[in-house]
């Protein structure tokens, strides 16, 4: 966790931050925020709700007012699976890369290949998707026009997948974006499934794009075939058949990763959420075999949505005031920080709420907002106590309970609140951390987080809770003692290889170990041997800016934190698969890359520093390598 | 005040027109239509007028950007700390993998950041020296634009310490294409070969498809093979 130190006088800087702001964007006399309600008599900016929260800086522009919790909580249809499996697809679905027939793969399905008795492409058990990237027209708010964007199935977030472990998946993505982008995005697709354990081809590395007009057999590509085994790491070695229980991961999301192109295109709309159970962490909590989370699923249609299981994908944009449309600052070079909080793409949302207990998935959606979210009570601004379950959508080893969360760009918690104590109440989601830009959220002396005071934080959504008690069997922490889910595995006491990687910056360019990024898909900048361990530290030397580093593949376990061993019990003590790296923090953390090979990146996931190419490609093979500073 | 509407804080507004803030939310009908391009022009490409190498007057807008696929980066030719001449070189690079398409549909422009002392003769002879050729052309604008410029075309760093230093401005190299509304950015001092694949992510869609031959040695960073002029 980080020193987190409450800091009074933030609130006069952020009163004087938002009139920065107000006045360099046109209201520039007293008498205008006085008239607008912004102001009180004292001269201090009144904390209102969704008042911009971003500082104003060159081109920076701030969004037109819009009402808070007027518009109910978006929820996300159930993706289906198509009824005829492989045969609803033309062309039919084939291992190796179909590039005459449309396709923009380039290698072979591995799994496929590799474990035939595990994996079979004629399978009648397969489940099989379509998705389309296309345009798509979203109501982010009552008080803005209709939204010109991109998203899966034309929805902004996407479709929720429902997977299973043990039911591999196929997902044809169909790119059908328009030509004319609107302002912003490009019409080239690599689709990431963030989190999983998959094979290289199917991961959404960046440089699978398609079309690839640099590649003759891709150029015209419309398709891309991508295989989810929803294989428990480990199945092909230490843990064989099945894999390890103890990497089953949760709360996943998925997003285009076109290499250079990310930041825009996800800003666009094109990500969504991929919910993965097994018979344990099944999405029911009337089972009193599994872990009984909150969850209620219908007994007869798997795709129905789970009740009290919801996905809360958080994410902050800025609109044109003339125009009311989504506004992308095209030429801003650290990141990009919007003045309206969106959850599942509305602003600030309401949800009604049972008085029950719920679980909710956040996630991190982006662009560059880092979040410590807190549970509000406005009349008492009291900071209610919730459970964190997961880290990076992977459970603990037990609940913590805790009364804030902190979320960095593209991480996931799990968390569970009980509304029961708090029927016929209004409460809210409020995030208190200080950020005022792109670089990462605003730091005091000694390296602790600023946060707002209790009730001055940015209202990101509002639970309306309801009188009328309903049927709750969930597991109660509070009463039940000793809960545990998966333990963690076992941290390998003989790495192959510890590997320094210093992220630094040299003359407005990113560099790692004080080599510029090379920005190019072939590059392999070291290469790990498959079924081994490794230990990789994490170093951020850039001055000025953190980094929420992401890899690929298979899960990390932070060893050390600055030096200090992780405490056992905490949320640190976890599987993830972000690291968010502090101003001059340094990280150990313990990796296992098994069963598959081929491309993966490490990255750092603040699209902007990413689509300048802050990004290492590492291969797994059958050798590695054993370099210390790749 | 009370009769402000976007529009007319739109009109007053003049050079900035994004920077209206919306005094109310109950004209929801009063949104603007303006397409996207045009914003794009209003926000990042001022009407500032600048002199090419050859001597010749020309707008940002209107003669090196309007319907042109672009590739824009700032230099100076004193340049302290070695980054220009490599980027340059590295353009060079680019523009010969890229071929006759330079200066029939893809247009170079390095813009100096030092107006003071690169003279429109300076800059000829730096372009001779660093075998600019037709397509690319080097350009100066006054001093208080070239900062506008800077600063609009987004090479400015949010750090004012950071900001002073040149060395900061001399690295990236932006690219776009106009009427497709494709911006994007790359390193100057990555391989060539990388610089023309990430360019050519903005290329028109039905462009023949430039497939550019493999270099395997220039995947690292080259030195230029003499010393920049002083």
């Amino acid at each position: 966790m980080h020193l987190l130190k409450y800091n009074w006088s933030n609130l006069s800087r952020n009163a004087w931050n938002n009139r920065q702001e107000l006045i360099a964007a046109g209201q520039t006399t007293r008498r205008d925020l006085l008239k607008l309600g912004l102001l009180t008599g004292s001269g201090l900016l009144i904390a209102k709700e969704g008042l911009s929260s971003r500082t104003a800086h060159a081109g920076g522009i701030a969004s037109p007012v819009t009402r808070s919790f007027v518009q109910p909580l978006p929820i996300s249809p159930i993706k289906r699976p198509l009824a005829n499996g492989i045969n609803s697809l033309f062309p039919l679905p084939t291992i190796e890369p179909n590039n005459a027939g449309g396709e923009g793969r380039t290698r072979a399905h591995q799994a496929f290949v590799n474990y035939p008795d595990k994996f079979q492409l004629t399978s009648p058990a397969l489940k099989v998707f379509e998705i389309k990237q296309k345009e798509s027209w979203s109501r982010m708010s009552p008080d803005l026009p209709l939204q010109r964007g991109w998203g899966f199935d034309g929805l902004v977030p996407g479709p929720t997948y429902y997977a299973k472990y043990g039911e591999q998946m196929l997902v044809r993505n169909r790119n059908m974006l328009p030509a004319d982008n609107g302002g912003f995005g490009i019409q080239r697709v690599s689709t990431h499934l963030h989190n999983a354990h998959n094979p290289s081809e199917s991961d959404g590395f960046p440089y699978d794009f398609f079309p690839n007009p640099q590649n003759p057999l891709t150029a015209n590509a419309t398709f891309y075939d991508h295989h989810y085994p929803n294989v428990l790491a480990g199945f092909s070695s230490t843990h064989a058949p099945d894999g390890d229980i103890r990497e089953s991961l949760g709360t996943l999301w998925y997003h285009d990763h076109s290499a250079g192109y990310t930041a825009q295109n996800t800003y666009k709309g094109l990500s969504g959420m991929y919910i993965l159970y097994n018979h344990l962490d099944n999405g029911n909590e009337n089972d009193p075999t599994g872990y009984r989370l909150p969850g209620v699923r219908s007994t007869t249609d798997f795709y129905a949505n789970v009740s009290y299981d919801i996905p809360l994908m958080l994410c902050d944009r800025v609109f044109n005031p003339s125009t009311g449309q989504l506004y992308f600052d095209l030429f801003e070079r650290d990141g990009i920080l919007g003045d309206k909080f969106l959850v599942n793409g509305a602003i600030q949302p309401y949800l009604m709420t049972k008085p029950r207990r719920y679980r909710f998935r956040l996630a991190d959606g982006g662009p560059s907002r880092f979040y410590q979210l807190f549970l509000t009570d406005k009349g008492s601004n009291t900071a209610i106590p919730f459970w964190i379950i997961s880290n990076d959508g992977n459970l603990l080893p037990k609940p913590i309970k805790v009364t804030s969360v902190p979320l960095s760009v593209a991480e996931r918690r799990d968390i569970v609140i009980d509304f029961k104590p708090w029927a016929g109440k209004t409460l809210y989601l409020e995030n208190r951390l200080v950020q005022s830009n792109g670089r990462g959220p605003d730091e005091n002396l000694g390296s602790a987080l600023s946060l707002k005071a209790p009730g001055t934080g940015d209202f990101i959504m509002q639970f309306k809770v309801e009188t009328a008690a309903v049927a709750d069997n969930s597991i109660n922490f509070e009463t039940t003692p000793n809960v545990r889910f998966y333990d963690l595995p076992e941290v390998s006491t003989t790495p192959v290889v510890t590997r320094n990687f210093r992220f630094g910056r040299f003359n407005s360019m990113w560099t790692v170990n004080e080599k510029l990024f090379p920005d190019d898909e072939n590059t392999v900048n070291f290469r790990v041997r498959k079924n081994s361990a490794e230990v990789w530290t994490l170093q951020n030397n850039s001055g000025g800016w953190m980094h929420p580093v992401h890899t690929h593949v298979e899960e990390f376990q932070l060893v050390k934190r600055n030096g200090v061993p992780v405490v056992a019990g905490s949320i640190d003590q976890a599987r993830k698969d972000v690291m968010w790296l502090g101003h001059g923090e340094l990280h150990t953390l313990a990796f296992r890359f098994r069963d598959f090979t081929g491309r993966y990146p490490m990255h750092c996931h603040n699209p902007i520093p990413e689509d300048h190419a802050m990004m290492l490609r590492f291969d797994i093979d059958d050798s590695g390598d054993t370099n210390s500073e790749p | 005040m009370t009769s402000l509407t976007r529009r007319s804080l739109l009109a007053m507004a003049g050079a900035a027109p994004l920077a209206g803030l919306a005094t109310s939310v109950s004209t929801p009908s009063g949104w603007l239509n303006v397409s996207p391009r045009e914003l794009i022009r209003k926000q990042y490409f001022p009407d500032v007028t600048l002199k090419t190498h050859l001597g010749k007057s020309v707008r940002l807008y209107e003669d090196l950007i309007k319907d042109k696929f672009v590739v824009i980066n700032f230099m100076l030719v004193n340049c302290v700390d070695g980054t220009c001449p490599i980027t340059t070189y590295n353009l060079k690079m680019v523009r010969d993998l890229l071929k006759d398409r330079v200066g029939k549909d893809i247009f170079m422009y390095s813009i100096t950041l030092d107006p003071e002392r690169d003279s429109p003769e300076a800059l000829k002879v730096y372009a001779e020296v660093h075998g600019a050729g037709p397509g690319w052309t080097y350009l100066r604008a006054g001093v208080r634009e070239t900062a506008l410029l800077r600063r609009s075309l987004g090479f400015s760093d949010r750090d004012p310490k950071a900001d002073a230093n040149t060395s900061n401005h001399l690295t990236m190299v932006r690219f776009g294409n106009e009427p497709r509304q494709v911006w994007g950015a790359t390193s100057g001092l990555i391989s060539p070969r990388s610089m023309a694949k990430s360019i050519l992510s903005a290329d028109w869609p039905n462009a023949p498809k430039p497939l550019l031959a493999p270099a395997p040695d220039e995947y690292r960073i080259r030195r230029p093979p003499t010393p920049a002029p002083q």
